[in-house]
């Protein structure tokens, strides 16, 4: 059923792939598929300490990006500044422009909430809050006033389905999410983030605390999320990035000299943006190449 | 020469007393043991020390309001009545209040405010009470219980609880004074349970566009509603025991009124006002016997609390499993 418009999607992509990227001067090319969110020269700072360094990123939509490289080199901090999560760490300062279907997410008049809410975000550890599995999805779609049960009742199972989860939990939707298994958590905080019908889903590390039954389950489930939704996946598993993702940005440390040197200042940055195929067939950066290829660390 | 080998369980022995296993343990009992013979003791001594007033006036000690020491007859419900609403009443300006400064210090406020703001919370806790007594007595009671409490007799008259006529010291003074003394203590622990939320929780909500308002009140209240209960637990035992503040405001009043506006008496006060008056052995049994109801109810209230904690810790476990 989803083949063809699977296929359909992939067909600008390729055309895209040529691009070399180590510098990041793919933001002068037309793109193909219709960009989501643009990152244009964005520098993070966590109080004094650069953690990320002159980033452009552009992420298409209905695609799957993933953000790959070594620990510490900034995924997370990226991922998390496109929703603004990184607000609540004190000191933290973002410079440059995030642009979500061309409006400046890090503009100051901008309304947080309302970002939040369209940008959705699925954590490395499955959180459900400890509430029923029923409560857990309505919470987003009550937090916007619906209240209705009939209205609720249709949403839930929607988006339960839409997770992959309905057939397991429709017979308890009552009981505690608490008492689901790790990978079944995981599904159901997938479905509370689109109950909310975001626009884009930021998965960080989604599937790192699951065995791979569970892994499997999440990015099976990537891919269907992906007709209705844009996603930006980290990930520290560089087959399910090759398996599961689009696009592909590979992030490291500013200098290679510097990786071992912990004295120098570590400003992450991307080394090499573009499609999954050719990031781990045909890697123009030398780094990009040691890391996928296990020479690295 | 073949050595035999050393059972496990013998070489297991050997071991944990080698690395003072043994004796840790045996230590840890020793010290809790001590917490529950003490209770044992003081239980055990109220209730030796009673035997004449027990005897005398029964179950009526509880339900009489006559304390007649000319004519030897005792009653404490006048002061049973006077604790209990001086501690309720307390708590429930108090947990609300206590709340909100924990959400300010925890969530709300600019983090360079936070530590010091914090300190000066704690530090609260640490005044004496009897500081808190002539505080209460000079500059509180005058300046504004009497006032509120004029202004609540003149709006709510009609009902028994704001009664006049309005005298300054009263239990309303007591109570208020109490919610003072609490407050630090319900706000500090409250604060605790907040930081101890995880901040996944945070994030779950904030990430699907859940502004701050109702992060706090529909996920990290609930979260942390267990321990929020078991503050006011430890706040309600504080108002309970509390004695020199109390006796100093509350007008030493052995009436039976149900007015909050009236002087009254508490249990704890009761016993460190007439202490040194009681020469007769009958009275001072009876002032022990205070002691003993006070002793008990403490108890009772406290376990009730408790189930209360556990019957809401059951419904919401404070530790996610992963």
């Amino acid at each position: 059923m989803m083949t063809p418009s699977l296929e359909k999607n992939r067909v600008p992509k390729i055309k895209s792939f040529q691009r070399a990227l180590g510098d990041n001067a793919h933001v002068n090319e037309t793109p193909m598929a219709t960009i989501k969110m643009q990152i244009k020269r964005l520098n993070f700072y966590y109080g004094a300490h650069r953690a990320l360094e002159a980033i452009n990123l552009d992420v298409y939509a209905n695609c799957i990006t993933a953000l790959i490289g070594p620990s510490g080199c900034g995924k997370s901090t990226l991922l998390r500044a496109l929703n603004r999560m990184n607000d609540l760490v004190p000191q933290s300062r973002a410079e440059g422009e995030i642009l979500l279907d061309g409006e400046n997410t890090l503009a100051p008049n901008v309304d947080v909430v309302e970002i939040r809410r369209r940008v959705g975000m699925v954590f490395q550890r499955p959180n459900p809050f400890p509430k029923s599995i029923y409560d857990n999805v309505a919470y987003g779609p009550r937090l916007l006033g619906v209240n209705k049960r009939s209205d609720l009742d249709a949403i839930v199972e929607k988006s339960l389905r839409a997770s992959a989860l309905w057939d397991e939990v429709k017979g308890k939707l009552h009981e505690s999410g608490l008492a689901l298994s790790g990978g079944q958590q995981q599904r159901l905080c997938i479905a509370r983030t689109i109950a909310v019908e975001p626009e884009v889903i930021l998965m960080d590390e989604p599937a790192s605390a699951l065995d791979p039954i569970s892994t499997y389950k999440i990015e099976e489930l990537m891919q269907q999320l992906r007709e209705q939704f844009t996603i930006v996946i980290v990930t520290h598993n560089m087959q399910q990035a090759a398996r599961a993702s689009d696009y592909t940005a590979f992030m490291s440390w500013q200098m290679s000299g510097a990786l071992l040197d912990a004295t120098r200042a570590h400003a992450g940055r991307i080394i090499e943006f573009g499609a999954t195929k050719n990031i781990f067939t045909n890697p123009q950066e030398k780094e990009t190449e040691d890391y996928i290829t296990g020479r690295f660390g | 020469m073949k050595q035999t080998p050393q059972p496990l369980w013998l070489k297991t022995f050997t071991r944990q007393i080698q690395h003072g296993d043994v004796i840790f343990r045996a230590l840890t009992i020793l010290a809790s043991l001590i917490i529950l013979a003490t209770f044992v003791a003081i239980g055990f001594e109220l209730w030796q020390n009673t035997t004449l007033a027990r005897e005398k006036f029964g179950l009526s000690f509880l339900t009489s309001d006559e304390w007649d020491p000319v004519q030897q007859q005792f009653g404490a419900l006048p002061t049973i009545y006077g604790t209990l609403q001086t501690s309720l009443f307390a708590l429930l300006l108090a947990l609300p209040l206590g709340l909100g400064i924990a959400i300010f210090l925890a969530e709300l406020a600019p983090t360079w405010l936070r530590a010091p703001l914090g300190y000066v919370v704690e530090l609260l806790a640490a005044v004496p009470s009897v500081v808190y007594g002539l505080w209460g007595l000079y500059v509180y009671l005058p300046n504004f219980v009497k006032p509120t409490a004029q202004f609540l007799n003149g709006t709510f008259g009609f009902l028994p609880l704001f009664e006049g006529p309005v005298y300054g010291p009263s239990r309303f003074a007591a109570s208020l004074i109490l919610t003072i003394m609490i407050l630090p203590t319900i706000s500090a622990l409250c604060r605790d349970v907040l930081l101890a939320i995880p901040n996944t929780q945070r994030e779950a909500a904030l990430a699907l566009g859940a502004t701050k308002w109702e992060m706090i009140s529909q996920v990290l209240i609930p979260y942390g509603l267990s321990g929020i209960l078991g503050t006011a637990i430890l706040g309600l035992g504080r108002a309970l025991g509390e004695t020199i503040a109390v006796t100093m405001v509350i007008g030493n009043n052995r009436d039976l009124s149900p007015s909050i506006l009236h002087p009254g008496y508490t249990m704890a006060s009761i016993i460190a006002n007439e202490f040194a008056e009681a020469t007769e052995e009958i009275y001072l049994q009876a002032l022990i016997e205070v002691g003993l109801v006070l002793f008990f109810i403490t108890l009772a209230l406290n376990v009730l609390a408790r189930l209360l904690v556990w019957s809401v810790a059951r419904r919401t476990p404070s530790e996610l499993r992963a």
